[in-house]
Order: C-alpha cells, then sequence, then structure tokens
C-alpha cells in the first residue's frame, strides 16, 4: 500500500511536469507556429505602452532568444527560487513559488491567485458536503422504492437539475431569497476566519445553486449504481445469510454502488476547486473562476498560464487521492 | 417422524407486462432428515425458483407464493419474513451457482463467514466467530485456513471461492442445505471435489441436502430421491432407484438418453430432445412436455388436451404422464436398447 501511494506520487509529479510543458508550450511555441515574431511575443508581457527597450529587455528576461529548453528551463526554476522582472523603476522581483508575474497588473501572480483561494475552496467544499448528502441520500431511496411517487417526482427533479444551467438558477435564487424575500441579502465573500456565521450564512446560495446541479447529477447515479448493484449476485448472498434489509442495503449493497462515485467525485471536485466559473461570476464572488475571468477578458498571460497550473495541480491532487481512496475501498485495486 | 421439509402444492407466480409467468405451478416433494434430493429440469423448469421460494428470497419481489412449504413442521408460506429471515442461514442455508459472483468482492472472506455466523449466534465473540471461520475454512479444504481467513475472493479460484460458500452456508449447522447447482461454473475436474465434500460435509453435519442441477450425472452420485421438473411442474418423482431404474415419464427418457454413459456402447447415439423449453406465460395445453414428446401421439390426443396427474407408478414413484404402464415398459427398453422411435409427433 505505502510502494502503491509513493508510485502514484511519483506519478502525480510527472503528470504535472508534462502539463507545465504543455501549458509552457501553448503560449511560448504555438504563437510562432501562428506567425508570431519573438518581438510580438515579448510585447504581450510587457504591459501597457510597450516602449522598444521594455520589450528588447523582456526578450532577454525570458529568454525568448535561447533554445526552447533554456526558455522552459527559466520557467521552471522561477517556479522554485523566483525571479525578477522589470527594469530601473519597474523592476520587481516575483518570490518563489513565482509563477510569472502580470506586468498589467504590476504584480506577481501568485499572491494575486492564492488570496482568490479560499473563496473557491469555501464555495467548493460546503457545495460537495451538500451534494454528496443530497445526492446519495435521494438516489439510494429511489433506487429501493423504484417507481414510486418519491422516484418519480426526484427523478424529474433531478432531470431538470442537470438541465439547467447555474446561471439560471442562481440568478433565480438570488432574486427569490435575496431580493424579494431577503433571508440571505448582500451575498458577498467573508472570510472564515473573521465572521463564520456570515461566511456560512452568505455561501447558503451559491452552495445550494452550485449543490443542486451535482445533487441532480449524483443522485442518477446512485440510483443507478444501486439498482445494479442490488441485482448482483452477492447481494443475494447476503440475505440468504439472513441479513436483515438494512445491512444488505447499506453494508453489502451501498459500498458497492458508492465506489465508482468516488472515481467521479474527485475529478467534479478537483475541476471545481480550480474555479466554479458560472458559480462565483453570478454571485460575484471572487475566487479562481472570477480571477481566470478576469485574466482571460485582460489577455492577461502570465495570469492565465499561473491559474490553468494551479488548477491543474488540483485536478492531479484530486486524481491521486481518489486512486488511493479507491484503492481502500475495492481492494482488487491493491497490488 | 415427519420429513424435515415438505412442500406441498408449491406454486410461484410472477405477475409481468407479458402476463402471469408461473414459474413453480403445483410442486409437491418431501426431503427427510441427512437424505438427499435432487431437483433434474433444463433451464427454466422452475428449479431455482423453487429453492428461492423455500429460502424465503422472493421477499420483495412480485412473486406470488401459494401452497405449503414446511420446515421442521413450521410453515414458511406467509410466516413474518423476520422469522423466515431468522431460519435463512440458519436452519437453512443456501450454496449458488456462481461462486464468483456470490461473494462480495470488497470484503475479506473470513469476515463474510464470521457476518452469517454472528447473526445467527448473537452471543459469540468475534474472535470466537474467527475461530469458527477458521475452523470450517479448514473442514472444507481451503490450505493454510488461518492465513487465508484474510483473503479477499478475487484471490482464490472458482473451486476455492464455492469452498468458501459452502463454508459460510454451514456456519450454522443447517439442517438443510439448498446447493442450486454448484458445480455449473466450474471445471469438470473441480466439480467432483466439490461434490465429493457435499457428500462428506453431508455426513460429517447430518444436512438434509436439496441438489439443484441440470446435470443427471450429479444426481446420480449424491442424490437419495429425485424430482424431475418441466415447465414449473413435477414430470416424474421417485427414488434415485426408480428414476435410473425404471423411468416413467418421456422427458426423464429425454434427459437419461442424452447422457452419455460408460456402460452402454460407444455406437450408441446420444438422443437430443427435440424443441426448447416452453415459455412459462403461455404453458402449452394439456401435457407441458407434448409438444416436444415422441410419444404424445401415442395418448389418443389426451396429451394435448389433458394435464396429465401425477400417478404413483410403483409406491412413492410417481409420474405425470397419460401413456400407460404398458406403454411405458415398452418404450424405456426400445430406447435404452438404442432404437431411437421415429418422430411421430404431428407437424405443428
Amino acid at each position: 500500500m505505502i510502494s502503491f501511494i509513493i508510485r502514484r506520487l511519483i506519478a502525480a509529479v510527472f503528470l504535472l511536469i508534462i502539463v507545465s510543458m504543455v501549458v509552457f508550450g501553448i503560449f511560448f511555441i504555438l504563437p510562432r507556429w501562428g506567425g508570431q515574431t519573438t518581438y510580438g511575443l515579448a510585447t504581450e508581457y510587457v504591459g501597457r505602452n510597450p516602449t522598444r527597450s521594455a520589450v528588447l529587455q523582456m526578450i532577454d528576461q525570458l529568454g525568448l532568444n535561447k533554445p526552447l529548453y533554456l526558455q522552459y528551463w527559466a520557467y521552471l526554476k522561477a517556479i522554485v527560487v523566483g525571479g525578477h522582472y522589470g527594469t530601473g523603476v519597474n523592476s520587481a522581483y516575483c518570490p518563489p513559488p513565482c509563477f510569472g508575474y502580470s506586468f498589467k497588473n504590476q504584480q506577481p501572480v501568485w499572491p494575486a491567485m492564492v488570496s482568490d483561494i479560499p473563496v473557491t475552496l469555501s464555495l467548493a467544499i460546503g457545495a460537495a458536503i451538500i451534494w454528496l448528502i443530497a445526492g446519495i441520500g435521494i438516489g439510494v431511496v429511489s433506487a429501493l422504492k423504484r417507481g414510486s411517487i418519491f422516484d418519480r417526482f426526484s427523478m424529474t427533479i433531478a432531470l431538470a437539475g442537470v438541465s439547467l444551467p447555474i446561471f439560471f438558477t442562481g440568478l433565480i435564487a438570488l432574486e427569490l431569497f435575496s431580493y424579494k424575500w431577503p433571508i440571505f441579502p448582500n451575498v458577498q465573500f467573508v472570510p472564515f476566519t473573521e465572521n463564520p456565521a456570515l461566511w456560512a450564512r452568505n455561501l447558503v446560495l451559491p452552495w445550494v445553486t452550485l449543490a443542486f446541479l451535482y445533487a441532480a447529477l449524483y443522485a442518477r447515479l446512485t440510483r443507478a449504481g444501486m439498482l445494479e448493484t442490488m441485482g448482483e449476485d452477492y447481494i443475494r448472498t447476503a440475505r440468504a445469510k439472513g441479513l436483515p434489509e438494512r445491512t444488505v442495503i447499506f453494508k453489502h449493497g451501498l459500498r458497492a454502488a458508492l465506489t465508482p462515485i468516488i472515481t467521479i467525485f474527485g475529478m467534479d471536485l478537483g475541476l471545481l476547486l480550480g474555479g466554479a466559473l458560472l458559480t462565483e461570476y453570478t454571485f460575484s464572488l471572487h475566487g479562481l473562476g472570477l480571477f481566470t475571468i478576469e485574466a482571460v477578458q485582460n489577455q492577461d498571460f502570465p495570469e492565465i498560464m499561473g491559474v490553468v497550473m494551479l488548477a491543474a495541480f488540483f485536478v492531479v491532487i484530486a486524481n491521486l487521492v481518489v486512486d488511493i481512496v479507491y484503492a481502500v475501498a475495492d481492494p482488487r485495486v491493491r497490488y | 417422524m415427519a420429513p424435515l421439509l415438505e412442500v406441498q402444492d408449491l406454486r410461484i407466480h410472477f405477475p409481468t407486462d407479458d402476463g402471469l409467468v408461473k414459474s413453480v405451478d403445483g410442486v409437491t416433494f418431501s426431503v427427510e432428515r441427512g437424505s438427499t434430493l435432487g431437483i433434474v429440469g433444463e433451464s427454466g423448469s422452475g428449479k431455482s425458483v423453487t429453492s428461492l421460494g423455500i429460502m424465503g428470497l422472493h421477499q420483495g419481489t412480485s412473486a406470488r407464493i401459494t401452497g405449503e412449504i414446511k420446515l421442521d413442521g413450521e410453515e414458511l408460506v406467509g410466516a413474518d419474513p423476520d422469522r423466515v429471515r431468522e431460519l435463512r442461514g440458519g436452519k437453512m442455508a443456501m450454496i449458488f451457482q456462481d461462486p464468483l459472483s456470490a461473494l462480495h468482492p470488497y470484503f475479506k472472506i473470513g469476515d463474510q463467514i464470521t457476518e452469517a455466523y454472528r447473526i445467527h449466534q448473537p452471543g459469540a465473540t468475534k474472535k470466537q466467530a474467527r475461530q469458527r471461520a477458521i475452523d470450517l475454512l479448514g473442514r472444507v479444504g481451503i490450505s493454510r485456513p488461518s492465513v487465508q481467513v484474510d483473503s479477499y475472493p478475487h484471490q482464490f479460484s472458482g473451486g476455492m471461492r464455492q469452498r468458501v460458500m459452502i463454508a459460510m452456508a454451514l456456519s450454522n449447522d443447517p439442517e438443510l442445505l439448498i446447493a442450486d447447482e454448484p458445480t455449473t461454473a466450474l471445471d469438470v475436474t473441480v466439480q467432483a471435489q466439490i461434490l465429493d465434500l457435499i457428500r462428506d460435509l453431508q455426513s460429517e453435519f447430518g444436512s438434509a441436502v436439496i441438489i439443484i442441477t441440470h446435470d443427471l450425472g450429479v444426481v446420480a452420485e449424491l442424490a437419495d430421491d429425485i424430482l424431475v421438473m418441466y415447465a414449473g411442474r413435477v414430470a416424474e418423482y421417485g427414488t434415485a432407484l426408480d428414476i435410473f431404474g425404471q423411468p416413467s415419464h418421456p422427458y426423464t427418457w429425454g434427459l437419461l438418453a442424452s447422457m452419455p454413459r460408460i456402460d452402454r456402447a460407444r455406437t450408441t447415439r446420444l438422443v437430443p430432445i427435440p424443441g426448447t423449453p416452453p415459455s412459462l406465460i403461455q404453458v402449452p395445453s394439456g401435457c407441458p412436455f407434448h409438444p416436444r414428446c415422441r410419444y404424445a401421439s401415442q395418448t389418443g390426443g389426451r396429451s394435448q388436451s389433458e394435464v396429465p396427474p401425477l400417478r404413483e407408478v410403483t409406491p412413492g414413484h410417481l409420474s405425470a404422464c397419460h401413456l400407460t404402464a404398458a406403454q411405458r415398459t415398452e418404450f424405456w427398453a426400445e430406447l435404452s436398447a438404442g432404437k431411437v422411435r421415429e418422430d411421430t409427433r404431428e407437424p405443428a
């Protein structure tokens, strides 16, 4: 088991390195294929009103004249040991981990990005807890009472849930519960450490909106998994032993039905941690999603590169955790 | 003393959108303590449905069960489900056809056995249950049981998993053990081992056994009594000696003639039963076997119109066939001599 985890960890590091190569390639190699000159490329990193000397300085700084592997090396090196950007009065030090320096905002990418993480983290994890409880609960009951009114009703709602976009349900929720009946007025992010009660209260609407989408999906998945599992031979064996139906369902049935959901949950959560774009946008929560949207709107390449790497990091870590949890849950995976 | 298990006019019907599926339609038999009953028939003859019915495993499905199932004098049809659950895995236990899928893939085999033990022995400690599991695994021929008890099912071969299933079934010294095609999914060499194991354990534990199979070779080896089922009904019922010595139903003849035998000349052709088992929604009129029976035309049309009652051939040997005793003797003599009567059925 330990060696399994270590191997997975090494694989995860390799994966991140490959992702960094791809990201690097997209920003430094693809434009050249598209006909971009070294000068033009460097201009994008200089900021507003680029002067010729600043651009030449940037070419030197990013090593755009050097071979690609040296450029990539400089990029990696900055992440580990930091780097200096700009010249003269504009010179700035970007401490490690330096994921680049945003010349448009005149600040290193990393601190700006990190300050947005708590928002996304609060949003994603809170929503995940809600959708797991609601989705799995509804899925199990629906499977066990297949064809009942509850089943039909909840599956119809679930279909609506997976079909309705967040910018629709979110706006409806805001309109109803923030404006018409101001139960949750003035939705904005308050750090947990500052005021936990207000933190939770202000996040209720985004949580529920985001969770609604996923709960619907998970309810359908759980229902399908449970229906399949309850028809398995080992469930019949469990009944033949004389186990109470409760034990048969929750110990033997749910255990097997939920295992595939671990994988999906890991992927979903990993993706969300990289930014819940629609939810953050709808509720004006300044997390990684809004950070990304703004970076794209400003064509702030260093910021985009940084947030892509961070999102990839979350997905890779989530996958690593999924692999380990899966190995614990399903003994057939261990080797 | 009354038999351990008495089944009287058991009917198990499943309403479906296409009609009523009469999986079991009026089956009567009994099993004495310590004896073995073989239930034989093709797929869809109602063998497995009958055994699941005895175990009360149709609970929660749409099955409609009527008739009587008496275990040790206790009526199980319509009994409190909790009471049947207590008996299940305790007084009566079951082994299933496919040991590959019958064990839960996520739990250690030892835990699966102790779970079966502890649910019926509430006083037993974890340690006692574990020791019991190790003992049982040793009894069913698993090597190094104190180590293997912590293995997972996927680490075992099919034969070993079936041994585990048997150990699990025997964990509470059941008085009745139902084995539903216990060897079908296994290699031929392993089949013989498993059958030997069942026989040995039966004499050791003194359980009555119902062995369900489509393989007459299996019942020839194990069974004291044999029940031949066709389309959810009893075709023939008697001792193993009756069934193999004086089979009195064309369906039994078909089963016997389609089985290779070492005591017959190699030139003797194997005779398959023509056709396929009937739909259980629209069971053929009269004798359900008549569309496939080579002798149906010998009954003066009664096969098509009248359901043959189960009649005694000799005391304790019952057969549901319209043929007269003389006809049966004659036809079976012909067939066992290797002569196949021309198909005299009227063209369908």
